[in-house]
């Protein structure tokens, strides 16, 4: 494909390169990151960059955007007239001059400033003395209608939702006159919902003549939007085929290199109840959905799915059980006892929890891993003695996670804020499984991780359930739901259905009990 | 095109050598304004190293200024460890102050082993007792604590003028508005002949190492250490926030409130309401330049000390102005605080 480079390419539009690497590498000590990478973006295509964490994915965006220089290889982008000119390397002024515009996963936002003013900052050069606010706001309006991309200009994004803010971050891609968009793990903070309507959007952008790179390691929404994939593995580029006709196994294999192992849930007889909520009511706070007349009855041995569209009372639900939120009415009770509703009190009556949002309740970044290893046993004797911390101790408990959780890092004094986010949640996992808990609360514990490492996760959980620990799994991942649980209720405003054997039940029939009706249960 | 890589490890040559060098590098910058003010640079910066540290009664000097510094550094590291922004110190050492003498001053009579401990520990109640409101505020009402510790400053420094007006008013004061003296008994006696230096800089230090194993090697320092870092995910873990917040606030003020206790009882004998020359403001940029670590508290007090007690001298013998002393460690803190880049990243050319 670098062949074409040499002439002007002037073939239909619909199939013009407006983008093409050739041969890309580059090292990071003995690292390599990218390794003899050719790629080639048309217009109006969306790509999908697919490869697990590590692969290579961000370090060639990097390298496309000038944060980076390729040690070798160079970079082509078409101009207006569609003749591909050479981008120079290491200038992110080059990269959006020459219409390349990227999203990052984690949104680079003005809180207390509004939309419009989100839109415009740094357009205008520093020093002029008009905003011309006016002008922006009549090209906003424009590129709202072409792109469906509806955001109010005048609203503060401290109040946008997630997926406006992801909104408002496109615009402001397209507001530059971007003509390649790069989209990084975009759907990783969305509600089904919400990917939907990006998809739509996205499709729409195509339509209109933009050419989008979508990175992720979510196979089946690649799938679902890619016209084209190509697979990065190690570094290198293993695989770049039409989207047509490809299927979630081939790539996942393509992306591990090797069969991705799925752990199979073994047949087996519950034991007794061990955590039984009755009654349990949260009031509405803080636009958080409260829950009414929750009831659930997890017993020892068994995993209990709960699915649900985001938002309709999973993090109220979820908090109730982490102790972390008291309910107004209603019980708890574990193994026949009241759970007083504290984080410490939950602990110390034997559940673990994993947190939705590994990062903001999770973790402390700047701790190291050990410290955060210990974070949930301070009165422990093996911790301190008599308030005095024992770092051997500590780091002979961190050494252990690291080997048995195969904890990839510096080392047991590194601060956690390091690794990776398949590797923080191995921490989490062998931070609550350590402790040998009764009842295990995972909440999305497998939301953004690859595919190695949800494999992981999975056959931990699966290891507990059957050392007769009470599972509650809370996911948006139905298929990860389906294959884990025993039994799966369905959370719909705040109520909770009844759990029903995972047998009898089928993704249609989920769907259906997710959307509210109730008959199909 | 310079480019910043994040470190894993920053090795201790490099933790010890950037601060001495973002120090050097504030020195040698204000170089510029003493040339333009038309002073011999050589011999200025030569005089205030002189007055700093030339002979023993200089070093000595030095480390009186210091001891106030190092317990206000030491409120502001420990509190801002937690996130907890006491600004109050300069009025948390004021209150302390206030009750030494009402303490000391003749209101209990003992011996020095009883009365110099109750001198103290009244002081540091003072000052851990002005940091409770803001800090029950704070974590009760969500009310900022920036604000109401640093509007506490003027209410203290109010109240003092007023008691040394009033109550606290030294008959034999000859009129000037002046506590009476703390008692033989409750003073902290200078160790060195001839010399102001006195046992309340010993305190200071033992206060640091303390200070140092509390953050750095207990459960509690592991404790306030995540409440600072990451409050939510502290709270999930089982660790009582507002449990750690009301201790550090308490220790805090109490570390303040003993500054002002070891000026009274060590150096001036008596109060007054000029006292303090906003050594509890000093103290933030005493815990700042040492990236809020107890220990490192000690030598960035005496740097920060010594270029006051350094100014003093050159100023008086070449007529430069010693607010030179403002402005050589107003940099230093900015040199040190951009230092901080070096440590957490490498720094690549090209």
């Amino acid at each position: 494909m670098c062949k074409t480079r040499s002439k002007p390419v002037a073939v239909n539009s619909n199939a013009l390169v407006v983008l093409s690497l050739s041969g890309i590498g580059k090292r990071f000590g003995a690292l390599v990151a990218n390794q003899g990478i050719d790629l080639e973006l048309r217009r109006g295509e969306i790509l999908a960059l697919l490869g697990e964490n590590g692969a290579g994915k961000t370090t060639l965006m990097n390298i496309l955007f000038g944060h980076y220089v390729a040690d070798e290889g160079s970079i082509h982008v078409a101009d207006a007239a569609g003749a591909l000119v050479p981008l120079p390397p290491g200038s992110p002024q080059a990269a959006l001059a020459a219409g390349v515009g990227m999203v990052h996963q984690h949104f680079a936002l003005a809180e207390s400033l509004t939309v419009l003013e989100n839109v415009v900052l740094g357009t205008r050069p520093l020093g002029s003395p008009r905003l011309d606010l006016s002008g922006a706001r009549t090209r906003l309006a424009a590129l709202m209608r072409d792109s469906g991309l509806d955001v109010h200009p005048d609203r503060r994004v401290s109040r946008l939702s997630v997926g406006e803010k992801q909104r408002l971050e496109i615009l402001k891609v397209l507001y530059r006159g971007a003509r390649i968009l790069v989209l990084d793990e975009p759907t990783a903070v969305l509600t089904p919902q919400e990917v939907d309507g990006l998809f739509a959007v996205l499709r729409r952008l195509v339509a209109n003549g933009l050419s989008i790179i979508f990175i992720s390691h979510k196979l089946k929404e690649v799938l679902a939007i890619a016209d084209r994939i190509a697979v990065l593995r190690a570094g290198r580029k293993v695989a770049d085929r039409s989207a047509a006709g490809a299927d979630r196994a081939l790539l996942a294999e393509l992306m591990v290199g090797r069969e991705v192992a799925q752990s199979r849930r073994a047949p087996s007889e519950p034991g007794a109840p061990m955590l039984v909520l009755e009654g349990v009511d949260v009031t509405d706070s803080h636009g958080r959905n409260g829950l009414s007349a929750v009831a659930l009855t997890v017993r020892a041995g068994e995993i209990v799915g709960i699915a649900g569209v985001s938002g309709n009372g999973q993090a109220a639900f979820a908090a109730v059980i982490a102790g972390t939120l008291a309910p107004a009415r209603g019980k708890i009770m574990l193994d026949g006892k009241p759970l007083r509703p504290a984080p410490r009190a939950v602990v110390d009556a034997g559940v673990g929890r994993i947190p939705e949002d590994r990062h903001h309740e999770g973790i402390v970044g700047a701790l190291s891993i050990a410290e955060n290893l210990a974070l949930e046993s301070l009165r422990d004797p093996g911790v301190q003695h008599l308030g005095l911390l024992r770092f051997d101790g500590l780091r002979q408990r961190a050494e252990a996670a690291i080997r048995d959780y195969d904890i990839r890092c510096p080392g047991p004094d590194a601060p956690i804020r390091l690794l990776s986010g398949g590797n923080i949640q191995k921490v989490i996992l062998a931070r609550v499984l350590e402790r040998r808990p009764r009842v295990v609360l995972a909440n999305q514990p497998t939301r953004g991780l690859d595919i190695g490492a949800t494999a992981e996760v999975h056959r931990r959980l699966l290891e507990a359930r059957e050392r007769g620990v009470a599972i509650i799994l809370i996911s948006e991942d139905l298929d990860e739901l389906l294959a884990l649980s025993d039994r799966v209720a369905v959370m719909v405003a705040g109520r909770l259905s009844a759990p029903q054997a995972v047998e009898t039940l089928t993704l249609e029939r989920l769907g259906l009990m997710m959307a509210g009706h109730a008959e199909a249960a | 095109m310079i480019r910043f890589e994040p470190r894993v490890g920053t090795p201790l040559t490099l933790r010890l050598g950037v601060p001495i060098a973002a120090v050097a590098a504030a020195l040698a910058i204000s170089a510029v304004p003493l040339a333009a003010a038309g002073a011999p640079i050589v011999t200025a910066f030569g005089l205030m190293a002189d007055g700093a540290a030339g002979s023993l009664f200089a070093l000595t000097e030095t480390l009186t200024r210091a001891t106030p510094l190092i317990f206000t550094g030491l409120a502001a590291a420990v509190s801002f460890r937690a996130r907890l922004y006491n600004i109050g110190a300069e009025g948390q050492l004021y209150a302390g102050a206030l009750a030494a003498v009402a303490v000391g001053a003749g209101a209990v009579e003992a011996p020095p082993l009883i009365l110099v401990p109750l001198v103290l520990v009244a002081a540091a109640l003072a000052g851990a007792l002005l940091m409770l409101g803001p800090t029950l505020l704070r974590t009760r009402l969500g009310v900022d604590e920036v604000v109401t510790t640093l509007l506490l400053n003027f209410v203290v420094l109010l109240f003092v003028q007023m008691m040394l007006e009033g109550p606290l008013k030294d008959p034999m004061g000859g009129g000037w508005p002046q506590s009476a003296p703390i008692l033989p008994e409750g003073t902290l006696p200078p160790f060195l002949e001839r010399m102001r230096l006195h046992a309340g800089f010993l305190i200071a230090l033992g206060a640091s190492i303390l200070a140092h194993v509390l953050i750095a090697r207990t459960t509690l320092g592991l404790e306030i250490r995540a409440v600072g870092e990451n409050p939510a995910a502290a709270r999930f873990a089982g660790i009582g926030v507002t449990r750690v917040m009301i201790i550090v606030g308490l220790l805090s003020g109490a570390l303040a409130g003993l500054a002002g206790a070891t000026e009274v009882a060590g150096l001036k004998g008596y109060l007054t309401s000029d006292m303090s020359r906003g050594f509890g403001y000093a103290g933030i940029v005493v815990a700042m330049v040492a990236s809020l670590a107890p220990l490192a508290v000690i030598p960035s007090a005496i740097f920060i000390a010594g270029v006051f007690v350094g100014a003093d001298t050159m100023s008086r013998t070449i007529g430069i102005s010693n607010y030179i002393a403002d402005l050589i460690v107003a940099l230093a803190l900015l040199c040190v605080l951009i230092s901080g880049l070096f440590l957490r990243f490498r720094v690549r050319l090209g």
